[in-house]
């Protein structure tokens, strides 16, 4: 939102300081996340005792899925100085698209990409406003959530459940022994982080994601495809949304027009807490799934203390205050 | 000449909208322009978009204020839902809940704790130069959680007779919600464009270093939208809560951020900060509150409102985007000598500047 992006110019300045430590620099909000994390771990450790098992190391995964392929998706917009509020609505449009689908009879093998590809139209439509129209991503992402809403309610007005094998085997099935377990949903979801981070580091189009972030101009005047990456950027976050459509439906049961109700801040939340900065052009997407467990961490320790669970929020507000202050007196260091 | 400089102005396009909107209405319904006496108060369709357009009258208008400086204030919608925490807890907890006295000292504790909320992010905005989207969506998180610990995760209804008029009541047979939003309303255009306040707000949002270094003191003049911005916040939250009578911290204001950024939008503002109108923001506010009314009205299920909204904003944004501009005006600016650029057009100086690199 705002032109000032102190973390931009620090990069450049940053190779004073030699390419080993520039790295390290670069990579410093990501190992402070997983310091927390640990810490975290730790100090449940310390407090309850009988806290670091495999069983909640797994549960970790297993609370969130669709929560890490949001950050995902979310991290590539982030990244180019972008946002985009749709994909919680998207969840709610893709599981009541399934859940008609599945009612209609069809089989999984149609409905579930159907349900994929719907998260990918509103991304597109998105994308089209985004980089033909330049309407700014924050009110043009705006429209796409309320598309995507109202379209889930178009759908349907109410909740409708959804039985089908092919769907529940996604986050039905438990692969592995005893307190070590894991979903075919979770490995989808973890493919998709290293998807993201083999195209986000290791071809042109990640190179350019990056060059937007930083410096748009300077991308453009570099010939870089500007805007066919940012029309391609919120096509792949529409698509993750649309994949985490699935795996929310398949974690319900159902589909239900109020899914996802804000959970496009949570993955904001994510990305943020995993490092990457908001004005774009600096942050790993591995950041970001340390940020979605530090945010399923905290979830389970508010359980597990048997607190209200109001108290997600006051202390997500009180960690992101942290990492971005945090962030602030990096970049305030860098540039000094 | 005359009518293509109306047809050019930025508000042209809201205003036809609103008016089709009122026409699709009245056609469909003819009874929704009539306006009935009842008990010393007006009573009708036109009405009930004036009273519960005041919620989102007074956020849209701290809003404006925030875009202005560049800024954005995400946090509107949960610092709404602690100022019904706040005062409905304490009228709750009070003796005497019908008592005027108690009723001021609740609105007041509700103002004053918003006004430190909004000051907040004022701090974060201006003193640690946090990016405001960033530091209002902080507030945006806790907020809701710090409202849930006020009431105790309970929904507090309380029974208040003076409270309730803040929602209910009529003065000169008008809603004193929408007296309350107007009154405010003008006071704040008032004293931002009567004074260099708003001109400065300008300043600020085209270019905060460059203000700075010309002796505007940017980091007050953050700080006061911001702050401002969170007592409107308030005042909203102490509206939507006597409308109700009860303090919901999950639903009180729930994506009210969003319809006021749009109302601002709607209304010409650009959120590249530098320019603002108050006039547009209120003919967005009305857009948004007379589409909600329609949707009710025609029977359609308000559930599906969202879609509209989407259409609307789309629409609007296309007539606002550069490319649709030129593609449609192509003609009629080649007989123009030049591009409006900087102070005198419509344009924001950064659109201006796209324009001219075109």
């Amino acid at each position: 939102m705002s032109a000032e992006s102190p973390v931009q110019s620090a990069g450049f300045r940053g190779i004073q300081t030699g390419p080993v430590l520039r790295r390290v620099n670069a990579w410093l909000p990501v190992i402070a996340t997983v310091a927390i994390l640990l810490l975290m771990l730790l100090a449940g450790q310390l407090y309850f005792g009988d806290f670091v098992t495999p069983r909640l190391v797994s549960s970790l995964f297993d609370n969130n899925p669709y929560l890490i392929v949001l950050a995902v998706g979310m991290t590539f917009v982030i990244l180019t100085g972008g946002i985009d509020l749709s994909v919680g609505s998207v969840i709610a449009f893709s599981g009541l698209l399934g859940a008609q689908l599945f009612a209609a009879g069809l089989p999984a093998v149609v409905v579930l990409p159907l349900m994929v590809l719907s998260g990918t139209l509103i991304g597109a439509v998105i994308g089209i406003m985004v980089a033909v129209f330049d309407i700014q991503p924050f009110i043009a992402s705006l429209a796409g959530m309320f598309l995507a809403r109202g379209l889930a309610y178009v759908t349907s007005l109410k909740s409708l459940p959804i039985k089908n094998d092919g769907l529940n085997w996604l986050l039905g099935t438990s692969w592995g022994g005893g307190q070590w377990y894991t979903t075919p949903g979770v490995v989808l979801a973890l493919l998709l982080v290293a998807l993201a981070f083999w195209v986000l580091h290791y071809t042109r189009f990640g190179r350019t994601v990056y060059a937007i972030g930083g410096n748009e101009q300077s991308a453009r005047l570099m010939g870089l495809p500007v805007g066919r990456t940012k029309f391609l950027i919120y096509v792949i976050s529409g698509t993750g949304a649309g994949i985490a459509g699935v795996l929310f439906a398949s974690y319900t049961q159902s589909g239900n027009p109020l899914a996802g109700l804000g959970m496009e801040l949570q993955a904001i939340a994510a990305v943020v807490i995993g490092g990457t900065i908001l004005s774009g052009g600096s942050g790993y997407v591995l950041g970001s799934l340390a940020g979605v467990l530090v945010y399923g961490l905290i979830q389970i320790a508010i359980t597990y203390m048997s607190v209200d669970s109001w108290w997600t929020y006051i202390v997500i507000g009180v960690l992101l205050l942290v990492f971005v202050v945090f962030q602030r007196a990096l970049s305030a260091r860098r540039r000094g | 000449m005359n009518a293509s400089r109306i047809v050019h102005h930025r508000l042209f396009w809201p205003v036809v909208a609103l008016v089709a909107l009122i026409l699709i209405n009245t056609i469909s319904r003819p009874t929704f322009l009539s306006i009935t006496v009842k008990e010393g108060g007006l009573y009708g369709s036109l009405i009930d978009i004036l009273r519960n357009s005041s919620q989102l009258m007074l956020v849209a208008l701290g809003m404006t204020l925030v875009i202005a400086t560049r800024g954005i204030d995400l946090s509107v919608g949960a610092v709404l839902a602690v100022a019904g925490a706040v005062s409905l807890t304490f009228i709750g907890g009070s003796s005497h809940p019908g008592d005027l006295g108690t009723v001021t000292i609740a609105v007041l504790l509700g103002l004053a704790v918003t006004l430190v909320l909004g000051a907040w992010n004022g701090f974060l905005v201006s003193v640690i130069k946090i990016q405001p989207i960033i530091a209002t969506l902080l507030l945006m998180f806790a907020g809701r959680g710090i409202a849930m610990l006020i009431t105790k995760g309970q929904i507090t209804t309380i029974n208040s007779p003076p409270y309730a008029q803040f929602a209910s009541g009529h003065l000169l047979g008008l809603p004193v919600a929408f007296l309350v939003a107007l009154a405010v309303t003008v006071l704040v255009a008032v004293v931002v464009r009567r004074s260099a306040l708003g001109m400065l707000m300008e300043a600020v949002g085209v270019n905060p270093e460059a203000s700075r270094l010309a002796g505007v003191q940017a980091r007050g003049i953050i700080w006061i939208v911001y702050a401002l911005s969170g007592l409107l916040a308030g005042m909203s939250g102490i509206l939507y809560s006597s409308n109700i009578m009860a303090a919901d911290a999950n639903n009180a204001g729930l994506n009210i951020e969003l319809d006021a950024i749009l109302a601002v939008v709607i209304g010409g503002t650009s959120l590249a900060g530098g320019r603002f109108s108050i006039a547009g923001t209120v003919v967005g506010v009305l857009i948004i509150q007379t589409l909600t009314t329609s949707i009710t009205f025609l029977g359609i299920p308000p559930a599906i409102t969202p879609v509209f909204k989407a259409i609307v904003v789309i629409a609007i944004c296309l007539t606002q985007s550069q490319r649709v501009r030129a593609a449609i005006g192509s003609r009629h600016r080649r007989t123009r000598q030049t591009p409006t650029a900087g102070g005198l057009g419509t344009e924001s100086p950064i659109e201006a500047e796209k324009a001219a690199t075109a």
